[in-house]
Formats: C-alpha cells, structure tokens, sequence
C-alpha cells in the first residue's frame, strides 16, 4: 500500500539545511497498523506528511498502491490526499466555528460527494457523537472533538488514517478510549493506521512499532502479516 | 467543490464574522450610493437649467453687446452703460424683414424700486417693446401687453409680473393701479399706471419678478439710459425665429445686419441661439457630473481597498483553518474560489444595498430646498449599472490577491502544533 525509498525531506530556513528525513525506506502492507516512536525532532511527522501527500520529499520515491505520487500535480495530490488518507492531530484542528455534522462533512465538500448529510451523520453516530452534531468546537470536551476529528478523517472511507500523536492531549482513560475506538475501526475496515505516538501503552495497540531517529529509521519490528491476508507482508531492510 | 457549496461557505465566513463585514460593506455601500446620487443631482441640476433655457420659449436668438456680457451686473445699470446695442438695433432688424425672423424686440433692463401705497419691492425694470409678448409667448392674466399705441405714444404704462403684481396689490386689483417707479437710487421717481398683468410663468422665470414698461416711455425721461447719439441703449435683442427656419443662417444675417449698422468690423455683440445656451449649460453641468462622480469613484476605491485590507487580515488569522481544508482535500482552486467568492459577496450585498440607498437618497433629494434653490435630482439607469459593476470588479480584484496569498500558505506550517 505504502512504499518509501530513500526518503529525504531537506528543510533550510535561512541557510542551514535541516534533515528532518534522512533516507527512509518502509513498506507498509494493506491492513496494517504500524506505530511510530522517537525524540522530538526524530521526523515522525515530517514521514506522516509525506506518506499524506502533505509534503514532497526532497529526493527518494514514494508509490502509493504501487503509483509513483511524488511527481504529481499539487491538485492531483489534493485530490488523492482527499480521498486516500484521514488525518487525525494532536490538537484536533477543527474549524472554530462549525458545528461538529459540518466538521465531518468537509472531506465530502471538497469531493463533491452526494449525500453527505447522511453519511457525515453515520460517521458521527459511528465514533458515539449522535447527540453531538450541531456542537461547536468550544462546546465539546477535548476527547469528543478528538472522536469528531476521527469521524472527519473516515468518513470519506480512506484507506489509511494517521494519526499524529492523536492521544497526546488526553488524559489516560480518554486515551484509551480513543484507542479502543481507532483498533475497532482497523478490524471493522480494514483500514491501515499509522499513528505517531510517545506513550509505550498507546504503542501496543500497535502490530508493529518502528522507531526514529535524527531522520532515519533505527528500529522496525518488521511487517507482520496483516490483518487481512493477501497483502504481501514485506519485511524491511532497516537503515 | 460546487459554486452553490463555495457561496455557503463564503456566507458562512461573512455571517460568523458580522460586524467586521458589514463595516467592510459600508465603505463599498457609502462608495456606490455615492456614486448614484451625485450623478443624479449632477444630472437633474443639467435638466434643471435646460428646461429653464426651454421655457424661456421656442426658436429664440438672443443678442447681447459683447461688452455688456463680459461686464454684467455692474452698478444699477448692470452692464447697460456699456452696452453697444441700442434700441434702433432692433428697429433696424425689424424694418429689415428678414425672412425667417417673427418677432423682435430690446430690452432695456435696469433695477428699480417698484412702490404701491405701503408696498414697495424691489423689481427688474425691462423697457421693451409690445412684440416681446410674441416674442416669449407671454400670457396675459388681466389687462393686456404694451401695445403697438404704447410703442410710439410714450405713456407710462406698467406691465407686471404676477409676483410683482401680488406683492404691490395683495388685496386688490393690480389693473388701473397707480405704480411708482423709482430708478438711480430714488434721484428720479415716475408715476406709471398699470395695464396689465401676465400670467405667472412659475419654473423660477424672471418675468414673475419684472415690470415691463415701453422703451418710447422711459427713453424722453431716464436720460442716463441713452447713448451719446441719443439712441436708448439696450441690454439685449431678444428675436424669434419663425418656426422652421434655418437658426444658424439667420445668425449670420443678423451679424452681418449688425456689423453694417455698428460700422465695425470685428463684431461687438454676440448672438447665442437657445440651443447655444442648453448646449453651454449641458457643458458645464457634465463636467460638473465628472468630478462629482470622480469623488465619489473616490470614495468606491477607498471601499475597495478596505475589502482588500480586510480579506488580507482574514487570510492571515484563518491560516489554520487553510491547512486544516487542504489535509482534508482542498485544491488550491478550491481555497482561490473560496476567498474570491467570499469578497465577491460582500461587495455584491454592498452594493446592492448601495444601489438601494442612493436611488433612496436620490429620490428623498428630489424637490428639496437647498441654499433656497429646489434640487432635481435625475437617477440614471447606467451609473446604477456602472456601480453594480464597479462593486463585482471591486469584488474580483480585493478576493484575488488574498486568495492567491492563501494558496501559497505551507499547510504543513499552517498543521504545526502551537
Ligand atoms: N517547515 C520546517 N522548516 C524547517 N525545519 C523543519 C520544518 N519542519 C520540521 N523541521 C525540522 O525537521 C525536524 C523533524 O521535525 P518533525 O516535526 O518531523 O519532528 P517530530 O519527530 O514530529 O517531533 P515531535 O515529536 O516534537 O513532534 C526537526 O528538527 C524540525 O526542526
Ligand atoms: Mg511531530
């Protein structure tokens, strides 16, 4: 499903060029749920946003489904983006003003996609927040704008969510929560999940763990069969 | 994403952010109404002097001293003392019979103070002749016009004005009254009986407020109106053309009628047509239009510019909110279309509600007294047009420069945790 070769992300802001990736390759099958552990700075998030067509890398490969993506279009990468890949943040990132129905119907929006009241609905429902659709941002407590990032990151069916340290603002029992919600949703779809997370509790949801630093991948406990068969478990050759 | 999906989200933006966009509408609605009513009152102060010039009546020539009209209103003569015209000007024109010329006569105008009993206004005197009532078409409400007896016999006769007429004689019957004229700062008064009253002509004319009394009446008696030759001098020739005729053939004649009277060469009068006069007021008032509509494409400008000053703030602050459409597919058409059709809309509702009040405004202006003068105003369908446009291309230019800075936000600087 996702496949990086020799991924370099190089950022210079004012001279001194920064290697946030420094040659990463990973494979990641269909179905997995791969957790992604290092320091501040290591690069997890700057390997999400490429894996999200958020970010180009600077040189190295990137297929998505076996389709090289890095060269494409900015548009063709939003459109992809939109309909491949939810994204789900430390800090939420909802907008301010609309209410939680309309947070999860913005995927939808940009795709042009028929019914979407009732499917944003059915995604609200599905994370538990029926109750909760015409709530702004500023009337929900922190784990319930997290469900409503959830449900806006699935509700255009992705193939794969990440989720950049999506427990880090919670308290432990609402973390949990969250994560219980996130391994359901994986063994209901099928969905891959990549997750960037500290907290070794929220790393063992995880079928596998790869650990950063300073831009390159230091430890991969390998591609375990996924959950699904078929997909080809590859394993990974380490940096 | 569809247009109709685009605008909802515009007014969402506009509507969550209410006082900052109607404040940004009022520059763009202050700019538009402006723009409508100072090209309405430019265009009906225009409509107001032609028809003033058209009421005077059809096919007149008017000839004036070239003198006079460069020195008028001096002193209490205004300008007669200079005139080169003199009433045998108009005699000769008449003998001449030109063909195509109806009616003629002078006007020997000079202030005066008219006194009735215990009444006394001051009034514009006109020594003219009995043709000036088919000359300006004058209807005579009591009494009759200077007659052609008048013409020649010399009597003090008085011919009113209906506003002259109802400030001497509020109660009574102007007809047969004695008037007493008082010319030169009251060195010389007379003694005139009045004959007749004309009908009031309304429209802000001046012969509501002249008294009319023949040339062969004053000329043996105010002889500080006669030239050294002893000829009554005249401030104007008023001549009326005979309906059809050729207005600028007839000048000609009547110049070269002149210049052979006057002895000149070089002419020392000048004869206008009333077209002359609609064409030098439509002149005059357009340029007037212009730089009305100038200031107030001014004030549409400086509109715009706060559209364009307040879209640029909007982008700025909403940086998260752009990073958070991209994660979740936006294009950078979408995120173009979103800040255009947003400022689009809050230049459309402006200048709707612009149109709204400067067509208000115009229309509540119209008839009103201002300075002592009645306002016309004339709304025009296109500068309703031109502003509307105006608002949308406004629109258009303050939503593009900020939507193009949106689409160069990094979303993933825009996503970075705080
Ligand atoms: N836009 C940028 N411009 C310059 N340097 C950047 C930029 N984004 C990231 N970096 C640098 O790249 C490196 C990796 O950053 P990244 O955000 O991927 O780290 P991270 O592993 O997610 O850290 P954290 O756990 O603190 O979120 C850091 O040294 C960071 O300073
Ligand atoms: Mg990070």
């Amino acid at each position: 499903m996702i496949e990086l070769r020799e991924v370099r992300r190089v950022y210079s802001p004012g001279g001194t060029p920064v290697r946030a990736l420094d040659g990463v390759s990973i494979e990641i099958a269909s179905g997995e749920f791969v957790a992604i552990r290092g320091q501040s700075g290591s690069g997890k998030t700057t390997m999400m946003n490429t894996i999200g067509l958020l970010d180009r890398p600077t040189s190295g490969e990137y297929l998505f489904a076996g389709r090289p993506v890095s060269a494409l279009s900015s548009d063709a990468r939003a459109r992809l983006r939109g309909r491949a890949f939810g994204f789900v943040f430390q800090s939420y990132n909802l907008l301010p003003r609309l209410p939680a129905l309309e947070q999860v119907e913005l995927p939808l929006l940009y795709q042009g996609a028929r019914d979407r009241r009732r499917r944003a609905a059915g995604a609200l429902a599905r994370v538990g927040l029926a109750g909760r659709a015409r709530h702004r941002p500023t009337e929900l407590s922190g784990g319930e704008q997290q469900r409503v990032a959830i449900a806006r990151a699935l509700v255009a069916d992705p193939l794969v969510l990440l989720a950049d340290e999506p427990t880090g603002a919670l308290d432990t029992a609402t973390g949990r929560d969250v994560m219980e919600l996130l391994k359901e949703l994986v063994s209901e779809r099928g969905l891959t999940i990549v997750l960037v997370t500290h907290e070794a509790e929220v790393a063992a949801y995880a079928g596998r763990s790869v650990l950063m630093r300073d831009g390159r991948i230091v430890e991969d406990s390998g591609a375990v069969p996924a959950a699904r068969a078929g997909a080809g478990a590859a394993g990974e050759p380490g940096a | 994403m569809s247009l109709w999906d685009a605008l909802r989200v515009a007014v969402g933006a506009i509507v969550s952010n209410r006082l900052r966009s109607a404040l940004t509408s009022l520059g763009l609605i202050i700019g538009v109404s402006s723009v409508i009513v100072l090209i309405a009152v430019g265009q009906g102060t225009q409509k107001g002097v032609t028809d003033r010039i058209r009421g005077l009546g059809t096919d007149l020539l008017f000839i004036e001293s070239s003198v006079a009209a460069l020195t008028s209103q001096t002193g209490g003569l205004g300008g007669l003392a200079e005139s080169t015209l003199s009433q045998s000007d108009a005699e000769a024109i008449r003998a001449a019979a030109i063909p195509g010329v109806s009616a003629v006569a002078p006007l020997v105008t000079v202030e005066a103070q008219a006194v009735a009993g215990a009444n006394n206004v001051g009034a514009e005197i006109v020594g003219t002749s009995s043709e000036y009532a088919r000359v300006r078409d004058l209807e005579i409400r009591s009494g009759s016009f200077l007659t052609p007896l008048h013409d020649e016999g010399g009597a003090l006769v008085a011919v009113l004005g209906a506003h002259v007429a109802e400030t001497l004689y509020p109660a009574a019957e102007a007809l047969g009254q004695e008037l007493r004229l008082s010319f030169a700062g009251g060195r010389i008064t007379l003694a005139f009986a009045v004959t007749g009253v004309i009908e009031e002509q309304g429209g802000a004319s001046e012969v509501d407020d002249q008294v009319f009394v023949s040339t062969a009446g004053i000329a043996s008696r105010l002889r500080f109106l006669r030239a050294p030759t002893g000829d009554l001098r005249a401030t104007q020739i008023d001549v009326r053309a005979a309906g059809g005729a050729d207005e600028t053939r007839l000048k000609e004649q009547l110049s070269e009628l002149l210049l052979f009277l006057h002895e000149t060469p070089e002419p020392d009068f000048v004869i206008h047509s009333q077209d002359d006069l609609i064409d030098a007021a439509t002149e005059v008032s357009n340029t007037l239009s212009l730089l009305l509509g100038s200031v107030a494409g001014i004030s549409l400008l400086v509109g715009g510019i706060g559209v364009m000053n307040i879209m640029l703030v909007s982008v700025t602050e909403r940086t998260r909110e752009i990073g958070i459409r991209r994660a979740v597919g936006a294009t950078s058409g979408d995120i173009v279309t979103q800040f255009v059709i947003e400022a689009l809309t809050l230049c459309l509702v402006g200048g709707v509600v612009g149109i709204a009040s400067g067509v208000g405004i115009s229309l509540l202006l119209d008839g009103r007294e201002l300075g002592g003068q009645a306002m016309t105003t004339l709304i025009q369908p296109w500068s309703i047009a031109a502003a509307f446009l105006v608002a949308a291309g406004v629109g258009l230019a303050s939503g593009s420069y900020p939507a193009y800075r949106a689409t160069e936000i990094d979303p993933i600087a825009a996503l970075r945790n705080e």
